[in-house]
C-alpha cells in the first residue's frame, strides 16, 4: 500500500516486535527445554515439542522429566536447603535483588519468549508480566532482608514443589519462588506442559544472580511429572491451575505432613451498578476478559448490570468489542492474542457451541486465517442456573445477566462454587464500599479490574483454592512456626462400672442455642480414672452434624457484629466460666484424675485473650504503586468444624472456639472424646453468656466417625483438628469436597496453656483485598 | 471520503460540508447530571493506550500526513504581524518541503487550516487565497472570555466579516465552576447564532474546569447549544490538551452521535509538540469514535510546533537518516 492509500483509509497497518533473538536464543541452546537441576541443564531430551500458538511452529523440543529425574531435583533441593536457610535474611535478599535486576536486564528477550510461547499480546508480557515479575523479586528481597527481626518465632518450611499454569507462565514462577526463596526455601519447580521457555531464561537468571546450585530447580514436562513432583519427597505443594487438578492434589497430599496452598479456577463476577462510569467499565472489562484471551483464573467472567442501564452498557459493550484486533500477539497493535494451545481451543469452542442459549454476539473484527484464535464473545440474556454462568470457560467469553438492587447483585455475584476476584463499578462510595465486603472473593477491585501488585495478597475462597500470594500474608505460607509439639498418643476413655451417685444428669448435644438429643439415640457412660461413673455423653452421629451445621449456617449475622461485640460476649463468657470455676475444675480432676484449676484458669486466659483480639485484629491498607489504595479485610472463614483436643477437655475446646469466634466465625465443635464433660458442662455457660445461637454448636462423640462428616460437610469452610485420634490424612482427603482449608495437628500436642494467636487468628480469618482507586 | 487533490482548491480541507451540521438541541439537564467521568479509570485507558496501538514505516508516514492535514497552524501572541501571519500562511499552504512530499506521494497535502486573532483574520485570507485552506479566528475575548457579552458576541460577528470561516469561542469557564448551566447554554447559543455559516469550536479551556466531570458536563452542554466542534483549551491554560481530557470529551460526542445522529467535531489545542503524540491522539480518535473522526472536518489540531517534528520523522521515513529541525522551512 502507498503512503496515500493508507492516508485515506487509515489503518494500522502490522507493527510486529521481533522474533530473531529470542529464537536464536533458543537455538544456541540446543532448541530443548529440560530440567535445570543443581545449578546444571539436564537431561536434554526431544521427548516433546513446544508450538507457537500463533502459527503452530514447533519452537523448541522439550524433557519430560521422569520420577527419576524428579527424584534428583528433589534430592538437590533437599541437599542446598540448610546452608540457603544459613544464608539469613540479607543473604537471600541480595540475591533475590539480584534476580530482579536481571529480569529487567532480559525484559525483551523474556517478553518476546513469553509471547512466542504462550500466544499472549507482546503489549501484555511486555508491559505487564515481565515489569510485575521484576516487582515481585524486589519485594520479596525486603522481605527477606527483614524476615529474622520481623517474624522470629518462624522457620521455612523446606522443600517446595510448585506447579504453574500455563497462562502466566513468568508471572506465576515468579510469584512461586520468590516468597519460598525469601523465606529460606529451596525448591522444584515445574512449568505448565505448554509454557517452559520463560523458565529457561529464569535458570539462567538464577546462575548470573549467584544462586546456589539446588536452590532453584526446574524440571519440564506433562502432568505425568507434575503428579510425580506431587508424589515425591517435599514438604510443601503450591499449585495454581484447575481445581480439578487441585482437587487431586489435595488427595495426593492428605495425610502426608506436607503445607499445601492452591490457587485455583474463578467464575469472577463483574457488576457494573447504573451509576458507574459506563464507558470506563466497558473499557474494564477489556482489561477483565479480553486480557491473557481471557485465560485468567481471576477474569472478570460474569457481568452484572443493573437493568435500568443494561441495554445501554450492552451496546456500547458491543461496540467496543467490535473495535478489539485480533492478531499476532507479536504486533504491538493488537489487543488479543492467540489462545495457548488447540486443546484449550477445542474447550472453549465445545463449551460455547454445547449452550446456544442467551444472545450471543461474536465482536466484529477479523480473526487470523491460521492459528489458535477465538472471537471475542459477548453472551447475555443468561439466567443464573445456565452452566455458562456455572463453569470457567477459561477463554475470550464473557457471559451476563442482570440484577435489580444491590442485594440482589451480592446475591447473584456469590452464587458460585468460586470466590476468587470480584469488580464493583460504582461512582457512589457508599455503595462501592458497601458491597466489596459483602462478596465472597478473595480479592475486590472498585472501578477497576485486574490489578496486581506483590504487597496486595492475591487469593482464593471456596474452590478457588487457599492460601495468599503477595505481602506478608503470602510469605507466611512459606514459614512455619519454630515449636513443634510432641508425639499425641490417643487417649481412650476410662472404663468403669459403677453406678451413679446423686441425681441423674443427662448430657446432650448443644445446637442452635439449645440443648438437643442425639439423633441416633445412643450415649456412653463416663468413668473416672477409678472407673466411678461420672454421667452419661451422647453419641453425636452425621445428622447431628447435619443440624448443627445448619444452626451454624443461620446465625450469619455473627460474621458482621462488631469486634466490640464479640470482645463483650467473649469476656462474658469467661466472667461465668470464673464464677464456677472450681465446678469445672472438679470435673476436669474428676474425668482425668489431673488438677483441674491450671486449665480453667488457662480457658479464662484464652478467652481474655481472644476477647482482646477480637477488635485489634486489624487489616491493613498496602502500599500498592497506583493512586488509591489496597485494603486487606480480615474477614471470618465462615463457619469452622473443629474436633477438639481430648487431653485438655476444656481448654483445648476454649482454645479452639474463642479464636474462631472472636473473628466472627461460626463452630461445630467436637468435644473431647475421652473426656466429654467439660464440653457438656460448658452449655450453660453459653447460654447465660449472650452468645447467639448456632454460633457455637457442641457435639459429642466419636472423633473418628465424625471426622469424615465434617471434612466432607460442603457448607463447611475449614476443618481443624487437634484431636489425639490422627485423622489428619481422613480430613484432608475428604475435605477436598468443596476445597474448605484444613489446620490438622498430624498427631502432633499443643500447649492448651498457650492462646497461640499467632497460629489462630491467621486460621481463623482470611485476607480480603480490596483495590480502591481514587482521584478526581 | 475524498479529501485532498493537488490541483482543486475547493475540495481541500474543511468544512466537508456534506455531514449535517450540528443546530443543537434543548438543554437536557437530567442527561447532563447523570454524566459519570472516573479519573483513574480514564487515566488508565489513556496511559496504556500509547502502548496498544503503533503504526510503523509507510503507515506510519501515512498517519504522520494524516496530522498534518489536521492541524490548525496557529499564531497567537502578542507580537504578531501582517508578514509573520503571512509566514504562517504560506507554511500552511506548502507544510512540508515539495521533495519529501513527491517522494511520499503527497503532493499538494495542506494544513487543516490557519487560526489567528481577528486583527489578522484578512491578512490571513488573502495570503490564503486560492488554496482552499480556511481562516480560524479566535474569539470572544480569548483566552479568558471576560470582555462584554455584546462586545464577545460583536467579536464573533467581525471575524465571520473578515473571512474567518471558523470561529473558536472561548466558554465563560465561570458557568462551569457555579454550575450555571443554563447560562453555559445560553451563551454558547449565541455564539453559534452569530456565527451564521461560519463553524464554531467551543474551547473549554479543561485546565479551567477542575474535574473531568466538568469537562464532560461541559462538552455535552456545548454540543447540545450547537457546537460544531469542542476543543480542550485556549493553550494559555497552564494545562492544556492531555490524553484523559481527550477520553472524556471524545466519549461525550460518542454518546451525543448515539442520541442524536449528529456528529460533532474534536480540537485538542496546546502542548501537542511531538509526531508521536499525534499518533496516539489519532489511535484514540479512531479506536473510541472510529475513522470518520481522522478526516479534518471532525478533528484538528491546534497547534504549531508539531509541524516541525512531523517533517523531521517525515524525511526520516523518506531518507533512513535522522532529520535536523534546520534543514525543514519555518513557519
Amino acid at each position: 500500500m502507498t503512503v496515500k492509500d493508507i492516508f485515506e483509509t487509515m489503518e494500522y497497518g502490522p507493527a510486529p516486535e521481533s522474533s530473531a533473538e529470542a529464537l536464536a536464543w533458543l537455538a544456541d541452546r540446543g532448541g530443548i527445554a529440560g530440567p535445570y537441576v543443581n545449578g546444571k541443564w539436564g537431561p536434554l531430551r526431544d521427548d516433546m515439542s513446544i508450538h507457537n500458538p500463533a502459527t503452530g511452529e514447533r519452537l523448541a523440543g522439550m524433557t519430560k522429566s521422569t520420577p527419576e529425574d524428579v527424584g534428583a531435583a528433589v534430592k538437590a533441593a533437599r541437599k542446598a536447603q540448610p546452608a540457603w536457610a544459613k544464608l539469613g535474611g540479607h543473604g537471600r535478599a541480595r540475591i533475590l535483588y539480584a534476580i530482579a535486576r536481571l529480569i529487567q536486564k532480559h525484559s525483551r528477550l523474556l517478553a518476546v519468549i513469553e509471547t512466542l510461547d504462550n500466544g499472549k499480546p507482546i503489549r501484555e508480557s511486555r508491559d505487564i508480566d515481565v515489569p510485575l515479575a521484576a516487582r515481585h523479586f524486589y519485594f520479596h528481597a525486603g522481605l527477606a532482608q527483614l524476615l529474622e527481626t520481623e517474624k522470629p518465632n518462624h522457620e521455612p518450611i523446606g522443600v517446595c514443589g510448585q506447579i504453574i499454569p500455563w497462562n502466566f507462565p513468568l508471572l506465576m514462577l515468579a510469584w512461586k519462588i520468590a516468597p519460598a526463596l525469601a523465606a529460606g526455601n529451596t525448591v522444584v519447580l515445574k512449568p505448565a506442559e505448554y509454557t517452559s521457555l520463560s523458565a529457561m531464561v529464569f535458570a539462567e537468571i538464577c546462575t548470573q544472580a549467584g544462586v546456589p546450585p539446588g536452590v532453584v530447580n526446574i524440571i519440564t514436562g506433562d502432568g505425568d511429572t507434575g503428579a510425580a513432583l506431587v508424589a515425591s519427597d517435599v514438604d510443601k505443594i503450591a499449585f495454581t491451575g484447575s481445581t480439578a487438578v487441585g482437587r487431586l492434589i489435595r488427595e495426593a497430599t492428605a495425610g502426608r505432613h506436607i503445607a499445601l496452598t492452591l490457587e485455583l479456577g474463578g467464575k469472577s463476577p463483574y457488576i457494573v451498578f447504573d451509576d458507574a462510569d459506563l464507558d470506563s467499565a466497558v473499557e474494564g472489562l477489556v482489561d477483565a476478559i479480553w486480557f491473557n484471551q481471557g485465560q485468567v483464573c481471576c477474569a472478570g467472567s460474569r457481568l452484572l448490570v443493573q437493568e435500568t442501564i443494561a441495554e445501554d452498557f450492552h451496546a456500547r459493550l458491543r461496540r467496543r468489542m467490535d473495535g478489539l484486533r485480533i492478531g499476532d500477539p507479536l504486533d504491538k497493535c493488537i489487543d488479543v492474542g492467540a489462545i495457548v494451545d488447540p486443546v484449550q481451543l477445542k474447550t472453549i469452542t465445545d463449551l460455547v457451541d454445547a449452550h446456544p442459549e442467551g444472545d450471543h454476539h461474536v465482536a466484529a473484527t477479523p480473526l487470523p486465517a491460521t492459528g489458535c484464535f477465538y472471537p471475542p464473545t459477548l453472551i447475555t440474556g443468561l439466567s443464573p442456573a445456565s452452566p455458562l454462568m456455572q463453569t470457567e470457560i477459561f477463554g475470550p467469553v464473557l457471559v451476563g445477566t442482570t440484577f435489580r438492587t444491590p442485594a440482589e447483585a451480592v446475591e447473584l455475584a456469590n452464587n458460585t462454587r468460586y470466590g476468587l476476584a470480584a469488580t464493583v463499578w460504582s461512582e457512589n462510595i457508599n455503595l462501592a464500599l458497601d458491597i466489596a465486603p459483602k462478596l465472597t472473593a478473595g480479592v475486590v477491585w472498585v472501578n477497576g479490574t485486574n490489578m496486581f501488585d506483590a504487597a496486595a495478597p492475591f487469593g482464593g475462597v471456596r474452590e478457588s483454592g487457599f492460601g495468599r500470594e503477595g505481602g506478608w500474608v503470602g510469605l507466611s505460607a512459606y514459614l512455619k512456626p519454630k515449636t513443634t509439639g510432641k508425639t499425641l498418643k490417643p487417649i481412650a476413655p476410662h472404663s468403669g462400672s459403677g453406678g451413679h451417685d446423686g441425681l441423674d444428669r443427662t448430657a446432650k448435644l448443644y445446637i442452635g442455642g439449645k440443648q438437643a438429643r442425639p439423633d441416633g439415640g445412643y450415649s456412653r457412660e463416663v468413668y473416672s480414672p477409678k472407673g466411678a461413673l461420672l454421667g452419661h455423653a451422647s453419641l453425636a452421629n452425621r445428622k447431628d452434624v447435619r443440624n448443627a451445621v445448619e444452626a451454624a449456617a443461620a446465625a450469619k449475622g455473627w460474621g458482621k457484629t462488631t469486634g466490640h461485640l464479640r470482645a463483650q460476649i467473649l469476656y462474658y463468657i469467661a466472667e461465668n466460666l470464673s464464677a464456677r470455676a472450681g465446678e469445672f475444675a472438679n470435673r476436669i480432676k474428676d474425668m482425668t484424675g489431673k488438677d483441674g484449676n491450671k486449665e480453667v484458669e488457662a480457658s479464662i486466659n484464652t478467652l481474655f485473650t481472644y476477647a482482646a483480639w477480637a477488635d485489634k485484629y486489624d487489616g491493613a491498607a498496602h502500599g500498592v504503586p497506583i493512586r488509591g489504595v489496597a485494603l486487606a479485610m480480615r474477614e471470618p472463614v465462615g463457619i469452622i468444624g473443629a474436633l477438639c483436643a481430648d487431653d485438655a477437655p476444656l481448654a483445648g475446646l476454649i482454645g479452639a472456639m474463642a479464636p474462631a469466634i472472636a473473628m466472627g466465625n461460626r463452630t461445630v465443635l467436637i468435644g473431647s472424646e475421652a473426656y466429654p464433660l467439660a464440653a457438656t458442662d460448658l452449655y450453660q455457660v453459653l447460654e447465660t453468656s449472650d452468645v447467639p445461637a448456632g454460633v457455637v454448636n457442641i457435639l459429642t462423640g466419636s472423633h473418628a466417625e465424625l471426622a469424615p462428616t465434617l471434612a466432607a460437610h460442603l457448607n463447611i469452610d475449614a476443618v481443624w483438628s487437634f484431636s489425639s485420634t490422627d485423622l489428619s490424612e481422613t480430613i484432608e482427603k475428604a475435605s477436598s469436597g468443596n476445597l474448605k482449608r484444613t489446620w490438622v495437628n498430624n498427631g502432633k500436642s499443643r500447649d492448651w496453656t498457650n492462646p497461640d494467636a499467632d497460629s489462630f487468628l491467621p486460621a481463623a480469618t482470611e485476607t480480603k483485598s480490596i483495590w480502591i482507586p481514587y482521584g478526581e | 471520503m475524498h479529501t485532498q487533490t493537488p490541483t482543486k482548491s475547493d475540495t481541500a480541507q474543511l468544512p466537508q460540508l456534506h455531514l449535517p451540521r450540528n443546530d443543537g438541541m434543548e438543554l437536557d439537564m437530567d442527561w447532563v447530571a447523570r454524566v459519570q467521568a472516573n479519573t483513574s479509570a480514564i487515566e488508565r485507558r489513556a496511559a496504556t493506550l500509547p502502548g496498544r496501538r503503533s503504526v510503523k514505516k509507510q503507515f506510519q508516514a501515512a498517519w504522520l500526513c494524516k496530522a498534518i492535514s489536521c492541524i490548525d497552524l496557529t499564531t497567537l501572541a502578542g507580537d504578531d504581524t501582517a508578514a509573520r501571519v503571512q509566514r504562517l500562511c504560506a507554511k500552511a499552504r506548502q507544510p512540508v518541503s515539495p521533495e519529501l512530499l513527491d517522494a511520499l506521494g503527497m503532493t499538494g497535502l495542506t494544513v487543516g487550516a490557519v487560526c489567528v486573532y481577528h486583527d489578522m483574520v484578512e491578512t490571513a485570507v488573502a495570503a490564503l487565497d486560492g488554496s482552499g485552506i480556511p481562516v480560524a479566528a479566535v474569539s470572544t475575548g480569548f483566552p479568558a472570555g471576560l470582555s462584554p457579552f455584546h462586545l464577545r458576541v460583536q467579536e464573533i460577528k467581525e471575524s465571520v466579516a473578515a473571512g474567518a470561516k471558523e470561529i473558536d469561542i472561548v466558554i465563560s469557564r465561570r458557568h462551569v465552576l457555579s454550575g450555571n448551566w443554563q447560562a453555559l447554554y445560553d451563551e454558547m447559543r449565541a455564539f453559534r447564532e452569530a456565527c451564521g455559516e461560519a463553524h464554531v469550536k467551543a474551547i473549554l479551556a479543561t485546565g479551567e474546569l477542575g474535574t473531568l466531570r466538568n469537562v464532560a458536563r461541559a462538552s455535552l452542554i456545548c454540543m447540545m447549544a450547537g457546537a460544531d466542534f469542542i476543543k480542550t483549551s485556549t493553550g494559555k491554560e497552564s494545562v492544556n490538551a492531555t490524553l484523559p481530557v481527550t477520553l472524556t470529551m471524545i466519549r461525550a460526542i460518542r454518546d451525543f452521535e448515539a442520541r442524536t445522529g449528529i456528529k460533532v467535531g474534536y480540537k485538542p489545542a496546546g502542548g501537542i509538540s511531538k509526531a508521536k503524540d499525534a499518533i496516539t491522539y489519532l489511535a484514540m480518535m479512531k479506536d473510541e469514535l472510529g475513522d470518520r473522526w481522522l478526516q479534518p472536518d471532525l478533528f484538528r489540531f491546534g497547534a504549531s510546533s508539531l509541524l516541525g517534528d512531523i517533517e523531521r520523522q517525515l524525511e526520516h521515513h523518506v531518507t533512513g537518516a535522522y532529520s535536523a529541525g534546520w534543514r525543514h522551512a519555518l513557519a
